[in-house]
């Protein structure tokens, strides 16, 4: 394939503009009515998340919250797209897609929460830990599907990221070897325009990061991120293509992260409302629910059991989390390797015997 | 036939006698032959076998699905072999000089050696990464570092470190079926030093050995610090000295136990390693001991490093390396008058 033949399109694709109307396209065709109405009970799920999560870190449940607040679209697509025995690589930002997957909230909040790293078993999933390092997952995607290819299975590897991690070495390295080795892998960038507070004119020249997909020979596509039938057709056909051995896509969204990095960030000194204004006239879930209206796909009672579900799920999340569980000390020593070392089982020793005197009282 | 098969000689006892490059390269086959799983990958290990010919002849051997070349990317190359693991191989990479495998560091930190506590042992990852280590070779910059105190330094990463050809094929085949992510140290000075290898024999992962009775005092070495001890107990021998040698093969997790014993009988310590002393694996292992036996000790224990310089060019070289008449002097300074 010629690199022309692997660029991108200039214009994002969008299939339903920002008033709900659907746009034609000659390649990528909007799911069913019923299919989108699916999509957006999860984005009403996902948002319902996002603000519960909000919540949560202002009353001090959660350590820390990366919101995707805006890039729901993204999440639920990037999901919906798997078969079950296809592999999620997910970042830090990505809580709500590991929901989505089927993980129960608060075992995807455990590493925000900070009880523990990963609160899920990966295998039972089929989602790769979370990463915080920025780019790292990528290359743990590429190797995973590697094995796959010579294991003779079909799956397909989803690998996330942000506009920021695309500036890492291992961004480069992901995507080349992925290439070479013509790998059944979707990069999946969800752009939202800011690494923590530097905009994405001041992390990349580059006016489309699809565009780099042809330097390593592989096609890519730009996307309306806020657009979930464009998500769904763009990424579908990545899938797909992943699956029938035509290798790697690199797909990038161009969406919004509507509130801060985390808690720990004041957004205001890094850009202005009027921006942030502009970007909720394209939210994915007022478009899509206008679409979905405008069709007679989505009624009243739809909304208000959508809206139960959201409420039920945000419940049993606070419920959880509102939940005081003593951390065992013990895991601290358990797992860092498969057979302890004299070393640990000392160190070990010596906390138990802390705790023990702290609990006659001996030790304060 | 390959220049490692001719490496190799039969002898009647079923013991061959072959070079450590030449053990390590049988102890792959051997693996490869065992486990369809374990796959080898890196630079230049396919069509070349490796810039050592560690890798020689396995691609024909077993095909390009089990030991292929990659791009050039070291995190890359490590990378890759988190997410293999993760979906059921074992993956062997190469990092092909210790100071080219910095830019898989974070890989190694961040992930080789985290995965299996992050995921409470969900997501074990029985990677083997190779490098060849150390000085001697008189490699021009950056193809000659001692970088073994960084990965010690990381919990959750495994560090062996062998110095004859017996033990590279025993643990190198114990790595690559161990359970968790080891860092398999190759002295590169040692490749081409031949000796006897039992391919029956196996070696435990984590245990030290002592390789010389002595009485004296106990030398403390692994890798290429090792051939360095026992010649300096050769030497003192001539002098009416009896020194014990212990081969740490193991660096982390570290083996206190035969450590203790062995020091504890001779009540004098001298550490020897080529790695810049501060910080290092042997100040690691010269405070053990000073903790662990102080109450046996005769006098301090003490460190042969090398210079706290960057690696030395190799026309300088052996200005740098630990050899057997600075051992000799550290052993002469164990207060024997008291």
């Amino acid at each position: 394939m010629s690199h022309r033949q692997l660029l991108p399109r200039d214009v994002p694709v969008q299939l339903i503009n920002a008033d709900g109307k659907a746009d034609s396209d000659d390649v990528y065709l909007a799911a069913s009515p019923t299919a989108l109405t699916d999509g957006y009970r999860s984005l009403v799920v996902s948002r319902r998340i996002n603000d519960q999560c909000y919540a949560l870190v202002r009353q001090g449940r959660l350590a820390v919250y990366p919101s995707s607040y805006g890039q729901e679209a993204c999440q639920v697509a990037a999901v919906s797209v798997l078969d079950d025995g296809d592999w999620l690589f997910p970042t830090y930002r990505d809580s709500v897609s590991l929901m989505l997957r089927g993980i129960a909230p608060a075992d995807a909040l455990t590493l925000l929460r900070g009880d523990w790293h990963c609160g899920y078993n990966p295998h039972e999933f089929r989602v790769a830990p979370q990463s915080t390092p920025l780019a790292t997952q990528l290359i743990h995607a590429v190797g995973f599907a590697h094995a796959a290819v010579l294991k003779g299975e079909p799956t397909v590897v989803m690998a996330l990221c942000g506009d920021g991690a695309t500036s890492e070495g291992d961004f480069h390295e992901a995507m080349n070897f992925a290439a070479v080795f013509h790998l059944p892998v979707v990069f999946f960038v969800q752009n939202n325009r800011f690494a923590i507070s530097v905009p994405f004119s001041k992390q990349s020249a580059a006016e489309s990061l699809a565009h780099k997909a042809a330097g390593y020979g592989m096609p890519g596509e730009q996307v309306d991120g806020n657009d979930l039938a464009a998500l769904l057709a763009v990424l579908g056909i990545a899938v797909d293509r992943a699956r029938s051995g035509g290798g790697p896509t690199l797909v990038e969204a161009h969406t919004y992260r509507m509130q801060a990095h985390t808690n720990a960030d004041d957004d205001t000194r890094y850009r202005d409302s009027g921006e942030v204004q502009a970007w909720a006239a394209r939210d994915p879930l007022v478009r899509l629910r206008k679409y979905l209206r405008g069709k007679n796909a989505l009624d009243d009672a739809e909304e208000t059991a959508f809206a139960a579900e959201a409420d039920e799920i945000a419940t049993t999340l606070r419920d959880a989390l509102n939940t005081d569980v003593q951390p065992d000390a013990g895991e601290l020593f358990r797992h860092v390797y498969a057979t302890s070392t004299p070393q640990l089982d000392e160190q070990w020793a010596s906390l138990q015997g802390e705790l023990e005197r702290s609990e006659d009282g001996a030790k304060s | 036939m390959t220049m490692l098969q001719e490496n190799s000689a039969k002898v009647d006892t079923g013991v061959e006698t072959m070079s450590m490059a030449a053990a390590l390269n049988r102890a792959l086959a051997d693996e490869l032959a065992a486990d369809d799983c374990v796959v080898v990958f890196g630079e230049d290990v396919g069509a070349l076998g490796g810039v050592f010919r560690v890798t020689d002849g396995l691609t024909g051997q077993f095909g390009e699905k089990r030991c292929f070349d990659t791009p050039v990317a070291e995190s890359g190359i490590v990378g890759t072999a988190v997410g293999m693991a993760m979906n059921g191989l074992r993956p062997i990479v190469e990092m092909q000089f210790d100071a080219f495998a910095y830019p898989a560091f974070e890989q190694v930190v961040s992930h080789v050696a985290k995965m299996g506590n992050r995921t409470r042992g969900a997501v074990r990852l029985p990677i083997v990464i190779r490098i060849p280590y150390a000085g001697g070779i008189g490699g021009v910059e950056h193809h000659c570092d001692s970088s073994e105190a960084y990965y010690a330094h990381t919990p959750g990463l495994t560090v062996v470190a062998p110095s004859t050809p017996q033990d590279a094929y025993s643990l190198l085949r114990e790595a690559i079926r161990f359970p968790d992510p080891v860092v398999f140290l190759e002295p590169k000075k040692l490749y081409w030093a031949k000796g006897p290898v039992d391919t029956s024999s196996t070696a435990e992962i984590g245990k030290a050995r002592v390789i010389r009775e002595g009485t004296d005092a106990t030398l403390v070495a692994y890798g290429t610090s090792v051939p360095i001890a026992l010649e300096a107990a050769d030497a003192a021998a001539a002098e009416g000295r009896s020194l014990q040698v212990v081969d740490l093969r193991t660096l982390s997790p570290y083996d206190d136990a035969t450590i203790d014993a062995a020091v504890r009988s001779t009540g004098r310590a001298v550490v020897i390693a080529e790695a810049p002393g501060f910080a290092s694996m042997a100040s690691e292992i010269a405070a053990r001991i000073s903790e662990r036996c102080f109450s046996w000790l005769e006098a301090p224990v003490r460190r042969v490093t090398g210079f706290d310089i960057p690696f030395a060019p190799p026309r300088l070289e052996h200005f740098y390396l630990p050899d057997v008449d600075r051992v000799l002097d550290a052993v002469d300074s164990l207060n024997w008058d008291s």
